[in-house]
């Protein structure tokens, strides 16, 4: 046991390095009306936000905490600090991003994945975009990309009002209550009608100052027969004290456009990760997630699709590793209201040394929704006996023309298959490690390579030490 | 000093005890054929010799270019120049036929091979063997036909280069022109590698463009009788009845 956690250390370095905590402001500790207040003061709120967040925030202290998924006992609010300014202003150049933030970034290869592939990059640091930059020939298509700060006071402020929280209301439960009373950062991406990119934008999210909580807010508009691919990373050192994720996605898409939203989380194991994730599809939409998650103490997360036009259409995509001290509770909701409307789920979950995984389904098929599909299937691994790995699925259909369709299957590594690939030279542990990816290839095979690459690679650092 | 001697090898499964006693010597550039009825135990002699750890030596060794290698890992076994093709090859998703015999032949030399280089050779080797240059991108035996799962273990043996390849009824279930191209693919390997072969088979189409040195027949985990390529023609005319006896 020694020795597993040693290794497994060492090569989570370049995550777990912590930067020195030079932040320019840090709010004190806990949650009280004056901090939300003295929090709107700090970011220069429009008042209709500040009153937002105050109303959040009763609605917050009305609210109790879910008492159906994994213990967040260990989550203390009154020691949680929701917000830390790092020493910077937000840059729209690499070079004058701090050298300290910088190297965090570099390490983790951000600006290096710009270089090669992406149409635009946000790094937020703490509670702030530290940077922020889109390609010109994009800029010039109309694609709006940007912080949330810069959304709600420019261009764009009317339509940030009309969206900001209406899908995920703040009274859909205490996480989201909690969100929008102190949230912070995060990207507005408007993309107009038939307006094509093609090449993916990222947001990276870095949460660096211990026992805080990053709230950032991700508001994407894709309008009429246009099409985005958005990705999102995410990581932080580890810390003995409890870090807090609540983010927010709300993502709109209109009619006959497209949206891929994909995911790599990597939170460090303190974490608490609630956060809340929800699209809107109109008529001849497609919403794709694609989610890989490995981080955090614990979480929950249930991205939901609403298929509300007709032939709107969407699919998810998943894997979960829950390793020693992890209890990832995941999954993906849908709710079909218009006709013809498909939804399919393709998940794996992966648990090792004692992680709990647990795969939440829910399908909901209104009786408008005539001859909608549905289809889940969720595979488990479960890489030894003391794991734990559940499958819930919850189905509500409300008419009798809809094709419904549900497996679940679970397994463990194959013996033979080992033996296979270690009578080719390869150590036990490579052997292992390359059939928990080949597991997992139903979402590493949707994510751009330099993606796929850096999941492998978690998965790696993951199934080092776990053999003899 | 031959390549292989398995001496007096007593092999469990489980508690079942498959193996009662096996000798065994394989010379550097022979050719041995190992015949016998179904449930003998050669597949099981095939996979100690590999090294699968279900397969239990309770007592006896295997000596491998002079070295005992009774005790050593599946992949240190590999690396040192043991190859088995197997009957039924697994299929491993998110791999590439094509990476995954880079990284074996990388995790075997040690060194980083040049990317060009290796395509090459990976093609003229797959052309060989009549293999639709397709599969080097296809995930390793995912989807592949029975006669494309051997024709990809040949290929594996030849870009490997091992001194001793065990094939484990390599040319069962595959129509004639598979048998050719696989039979052809073991007479490079000769050529070129000047590599020992251990051939388990119930058919003899597989030998004939092989010059076989030796022959052993087993029944019920003991070799009982060993010959030369004339053993072959006898048992194909008499089959494995009162073959112990002579």
């Amino acid at each position: 046991m020694k020795e597993k956690s040693y290794v497994e250390d060492i090569n989570r370095s370049i995550y777990d390095i912590k930067d020195e905590e030079k932040d320019a402001y840090r709010i004190e500790e806990g949650l009280t009306k004056e901090i939300v207040e003295k929090l709107s003061s700090e970011k220069n709120d429009p008042e209709w936000m500040k009153e937002f967040r105050l109303k959040a925030l009763e609605t917050y202290n009305k609210l109790g905490v879910p008492d159906w998924g994994p213990s967040i006992e260990g989550l203390d609010m009154e020691h949680i600090v929701t917000y830390v300014r790092p020493n910077t202003k937000m840059q729209g150049s690499w070079d004058e991003v701090p050298q300290d933030i910088k190297d965090t970034f570099d390490r983790l290869g951000i600006p290096q994945a710009e270089r090669k592939s992406l149409a635009g990059v946000g790094a937020q640091y703490d509670s702030e975009l530290v940077y922020h930059n889109v390609r010109d020939d994009v800029a010039k298509q109309g694609v709006v990309y940007t912080d949330m700060e810069s959304a709600l006071t420019g261009e764009y402020a009317d339509m940030v009002k009309e969206h900001f929280m209406k899908l995920v209301t703040p009274a859909d439960h205490k996480f989201a209550a909690l969100h929008g009373a102190v949230w912070s950062g995060g990207s507005f991406v408007y993309v107009p009608k038939g307006v094509q990119v093609e090449i993916p934008l990222q947001s990276y999210f870095r949460l660096n100052a211990k026992g805080a909580g990053q709230f950032e807010h991700t508001l994407i508009i894709v309008d009429e027969g246009a099409s985005l691919h958005f990705i999102e990373g995410c990581s932080a050192p580890k810390y003995n004290v409890a870090n807090l994720h609540a983010g927010c996605v709300e993502l709109f898409v209109k009619k006959n456009a497209k949206l891929r939203y994909s995911t790599i989380e990597n939170w460090s194991k303190n974490m608490y990760n609630l956060n809340t994730k929800r699209v809107i599809v109109d008529e001849g939409g497609t919403i794709e997630w694609v989610s890989g998650s490995f981080g955090s103490h614990v979480s929950y997360l249930y991205p939901m699709s609403v298929l509300k036009g007709d032939n709107s259409k969407m699919e998810f995509t998943g894997v979960t590793f829950a390793a020693n001290g992890q209890n990832l509770d995941t999954g993906a909701k849908v709710v079909h209201i218009g006709k013809n409307t498909s939804s399919y789920m393709n998940t794996r979950s992966i648990s090792k040394g004692g992680g709990i995984s647990t795969f939440r389904s829910s399908v909901v098929v209104k009786k408008s929704a005539k001859h909608s599909k549905s289809a889940v299937s969720c595979q488990s691994l479960m890489l030894d006996s003391e794991s734990r790995s559940d499958t819930i699925p919850a189905m509500d259909i409300r008419t009798k023309d809809a094709a419904i369709g549900h497996e679940a299957k679970i397994g463990s590594i194959s013996d033979d298959a080992v033996f296979y690939l270690m009578s080719r030279g390869m150590s036990e542990e490579d052997a292992r490690a390359l059939i928990v990816s080949g597991f997992a290839d139903n979402v590493s095979k949707e994510l751009p390579l330099e993606y796929a690459v850096e999941m492998n690679n978690l998965i790696r650092l993951e199934m080092v030490g776990t053999v003899g | 000093m031959s390549l292989l001697e398995v001496k007096d090898l007593y092999v469990n499964v489980e508690e079942n005890e498959i193996l009662k006693g096996i000798n065994l010597e394989v010379g550097n550039d022979e050719t041995h054929v190992l015949m016998g009825p179904n449930g003998t135990g050669k597949s099981t002699l095939g996979y100690a010799i590999t090294g699968n750890p279900n397969y239990t030596v309770t007592s006896g060794k295997i000596m491998f270019d002079g070295e005992d290698i009774t005790e050593m890992s599946v992949n240190e076994r590999a690396k040192k120049g043991i190859f088995l093709s197997f009957q039924n090859p697994l299929e491993v998703p998110g791999v590439t036929l094509s990476a995954f015999i880079r990284s074996a032949l990388e995790q075997k030399t040690g060194k980083r091979m040049r990317l060009f280089e290796y395509k090459k050779r990976l093609s003229e080797t797959m052309k060989l063997l009549s293999m639709d240059e397709s599969y080097a991108d296809r995930d390793l035996n995912v989807g592949f036909s029975g006669g494309e799962k051997k024709k990809a273990e040949i290929l594996q043996m030849l870009m490997l280069e091992p001194k001793l390849a065990i094939l484990d009824e390599t040319d069962s279930g595959l129509d004639v022109d598979a048998v050719k191209t696989v039979s052809n693919g073991i007479r490079i390997y000769k050529e070129q590698c000047k590599g020992s072969l251990l051939i388990i088979t119930h058919s003899t189409r597989i030998l004939e463009s092989l010059k076989v040195d030796a022959t052993h027949v087993m029944e019920s985990g003991v070799i009982v009788r060993d010959g030369d390529a004339s053993l072959i023609n006898e048992i194909n005319e008499n089959g494995f009845e009162d073959i112990a006896k002579v």
